[in-house]
């Protein structure tokens, strides 16, 4: 590939890109294992959690899945929620991209970088969350195009498979081409990202319609087949995918000073604040249609909500959902929001466990309690469930610390840095 | 023991380098043992197995070589010497089933009768047919009982067991993402239990609750294993694959009826060729009042419920 430029910072490299390229890499990888103790402190627990969660998957595959709590009539669950979850928050981790590109928001284009890096993280667990669900991952080769027997365009989840892996690799490429570019200290060419960053735009978008499909598609689920499920699931995820970030930039502020994002969170904080309140009409709409309307098909509104026969496990989970994304719908709406930053952050936590809770045991399950034969199994996760879960988050987030720190790396010692300090000198004044 | 153990030389930074390379090899060796498990598990999958193609993609020749594994390994695993064959589907045939809810009496011995002609698990008593007890003056499933336990039958309940629809449009195969499960020419639909990944998106499709998930390895004693087997039906299943109700064809590819039918003592199942105006399952479409499960969803179904009365 030719990655030619047209402006050179520094002298342009005689090493060829094909050679100089995985050099960046492995230069970034080592690098970005450097760290303060806090650093590797947290870097350490991550690997325990993650190390759990592996040999709880190992046991899974070997012993089977009847370990876990799922059953004939449950037959998906807590890896198949958080899989939908993590598919909308990596399209809400490309939320970031559209101001700044749209509406040419200066400052929102230097983290950028911040919300695709969380869309690769995000993708890589929704992967890994599919891998764990399978019963035989062993054939998982059946899958791959040409080697196995691919049921496109038939199947929806081989659409999935393509639209999760084409938006790993796109947004694989635009991190990976920017940070080359800055690494060897020349200004990127909006030839080789620009139109890759709306093609994200458009693809962060058809991920998690694709994953909503999935759902709705299906005849046999009263209370996945509702039309609302996909854009729900894009403004669900346009709430989740801000308050990942907003969090995320402070701290990084914290762990390496400055003040850079300020602008950012405002402008995620003000999307937030439209999305959640039509995430809430959704919710709203369909509650409505279920309870109103009556009848069998919406026994599964009722067992979620209300319980059905005496049976309510559910019951607690959307509840809490429901009050945390109300509350954090409050709190983001009070004006004085950005004046009390805590104030804030509660909201992001509360709206990301919120909309966890929804997209996984308020979505998922539902669809499966009462079975299509109205029978009630409840369901809730086995002790390896959740250690599954936490592992695949331990080993996401220990992606994305890495991730951000190669990108930090990078951004501090190319030599545009020094243009963008002098840049920023007024609000940054000890910049180094 | 540290071989950088002399602080004296090592200067602050290649002490850290050394630092970080024996967290990275114990990370290393920590993973291994976290992950030890799989190595238990794959010493069980030989390489044939692994790289063994689609059902539809095997030469004769091939088939003839799994089938022979696969009887290999069923006496390393359960003790039992067994034949498994491969039954094709006839030409003009297509099975249909029908099942008179006036006399059936709720006595599950189909359900019984299919735990044992097919293999299943032992202690999960799995079977493909389940029984509902439903009250009469409703058709509403949601009122049905499949979990009763008294003496049968109730004179204010009828009986319903439900199965396998064979649909004429299975969502179950449209959304195989690997094409494991199909319907063949004589209306049945399969699984490749050799091909299937396990990914549950079928038994999420079915709205007759009709597939299963194989949890775990199945377990049954050698004694009451039932030798006659086929590739496509009741052979032992491996563990993490779904499987369903076949119509028995190593049997009704054979002439032979299905057992949950040959089970039934009050006669209420008919089973037969729809293609073929003189069947007894004709018959029944022609002359009784029928019915199929959930008709408004369009799928078809090639099993059909009648009254007498
Ligand atoms: S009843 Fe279920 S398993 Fe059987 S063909 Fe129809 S959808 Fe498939
Ligand atoms: S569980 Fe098996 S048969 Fe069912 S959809 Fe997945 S791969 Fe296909």
């Amino acid at each position: 590939m030719n990655l030619s430029t047209t402006h050179t910072g520094s002298a342009a490299p005689a090493i060829p890109h094909w050679r100089n390229y995985p050099r960046f890499i492995g230069n970034a990888l080592l690098d970005s294992v450097e760290g303060t103790w806090v650093f590797y402190i947290w870097m350490t627990f991550l690997t325990a959690i993650f190390l759990v969660g592996a040999n709880a998957w190992a046991v899974q595959v070997r012993d089977g899945m009847h370990l876990t709590n799922m059953s004939d009539h449950v037959s998906w669950a807590l890896y198949i929620a958080n899989f939908t979850f993590l598919v909308g928050l990596a399209a809400g981790g490309v939320m970031m991209v559209i101001p700044a590109y749209l509406y040419h928001d200066e400052e929102m284009h230097d983290i950028v970088i911040v919300g695709e890096l969380l869309a690769i993280a995000a993708i890589i667990m929704a992967l890994m969350f599919v891998v764990c669900d399978l019963g035989r991952p062993d054939r998982f080769w059946h899958l791959i195009p040409g080697l196995g027997r691919f049921n496109f365009p038939v199947s929806m989840l081989t659409w999935d498979v393509i639209v999760l892996n084409g938006y790993l690799m796109i947004n694989l490429h635009i991190c990976g081409y920017l940070l080359y570019m800055r690494f060897l200290g020349q200004r990127p060419n909006p030839k080789w990202y620009v139109p890759f960053v709306f093609l994200s735009i458009l693809w962060a978008i058809s991920i998690h319609t694709v994953t909503a499909f999935l759902y709705c598609g299906l005849g046999s689920r009263p209370f996945w087949n509702t039309a609302l499920l996909a854009p729900r699931f894009l403004t669900s995820a346009f709430v989740s995918g801000p308050a990942f970030i907003i969090i995320a930039i402070q701290v990084i502020r914290r762990a390496i000073g400055g003040t850079f994002g300020d602008g950012p969170i405002r402008t995620l904080v003000n999307i937030m604040r439209v999305t959640i309140l039509i995430n809430l009409l959704m919710v709203g709409s369909e509650v409505f249609v279920e309870f109103y309307t009556g009848g069998t098909h919406t026994s599964a509104a009722h067992y979620l909500y209300f319980g059905l026969h005496g049976q309510n496990a559910l019951v607690p989970w959307i509840w809490s959902s429901v009050a945390m994304t109300v509350f954090a719908a409050i709190l983001l709406l009070n004006p004085n929001v950005f004046g009390r930053p805590w104030r804030m952050n509660l909201a992001c936590v509360l709206a990301f466990i919120g909309i966890w809770i929804e997209k996984g045991m308020g979505m998922v399950i539902p669809g499966f309690v009462p079975s299509v034969l109205h029978e009630v199994v409840e369901y809730s996760p086995s002790l390896l469930e959740w250690k599954i879960m936490a592992g695949i988050w331990a080993l996401g987030l220990m992606l994305y610390t890495l991730a951000i720190k190669i990108a930090i790396n990078v951004f501090r010692r190319s030599p545009l840095a020094a243009m963008a300090d002098a840049k920023q000198a007024h609000t940054q004044p000890l910049a180094s | 023991m540290d071989p950088n153990a002399d602080p004296q030389k090592s200067r602050g930074l290649s002490r850290r380098t050394a630092l970080k390379g024996v967290g990275a090899m114990l990370g290393a060796a920590a993973f291994a043992r976290a992950i030890a498990p799989l190595t238990e598990w794959t010493r069980d999958i030989s390489a044939e197995e692994f790289v063994q193609k689609h059902y539809k993609e095997l030469s004769p020749i091939d088939l003839e070589i799994i089938l022979h594994r696969l009887e290999k390994d069923t006496k390393k695993q359960y003790g039992a010497d067994v034949t498994i064959k491969d039954y094709k589907p006839q030409q003009g045939v297509k099975f249909g089933y029908a099942l008179n809810l006036s006399i059936c009496n709720g006595c599950r011995k189909c359900a019984e009768a299919c735990h044992i002609e097919n293999n299943h698990d032992r202690p999960s008593h799995q079977s493909y047919i389940r029984v509902f007890e439903m009250s009469k003056g409703s058709m509403n499933l949601e009122k049905g009982n499949a979990h009763y336990d008294h003496p049968v039958p109730q004179p204010d309940k009828f009986y319903m067991p439900v199965q396998c629809q064979q649909c004429e449009h299975p969502p179950c195969v449209d959304v195989c993402p690997v094409e494991a499960t199909w319907k063949e020419p004589d209306g049945i639909v399969v699984v490749d239990y050799n091909w299937c990944i396990g990914c549950r998106y079928c038994e999420a499709a079915c709205p007759y609750h009709a597939r299963r998930f194989n949890w775990t390895k199945p377990q049954i004693p050698a004694v009451e294993i039932n030798p006659n087997q086929s590739y496509l039906s009741n052979r032992i299943r491996p563990q993490g694959v779904m499987e369903k109700c076949h119509f028995c064809l190593h049997r009704t590819r054979n002439g032979r009826l299905p057992a949950c039918l040959e089970a039934c003592p009050t006669g209420a199942r008919v089973f037969g060729n729809l293609l073929d105006p003189k069947s007894e399952v004709r018959q029944v479409l022609a002359h009784k009042r029928v019915f199929v499960l959930k008709e408004d969803l369009g799928l078809k179904p090639q099993f059909f419920y009648f009254f007498d009365v």
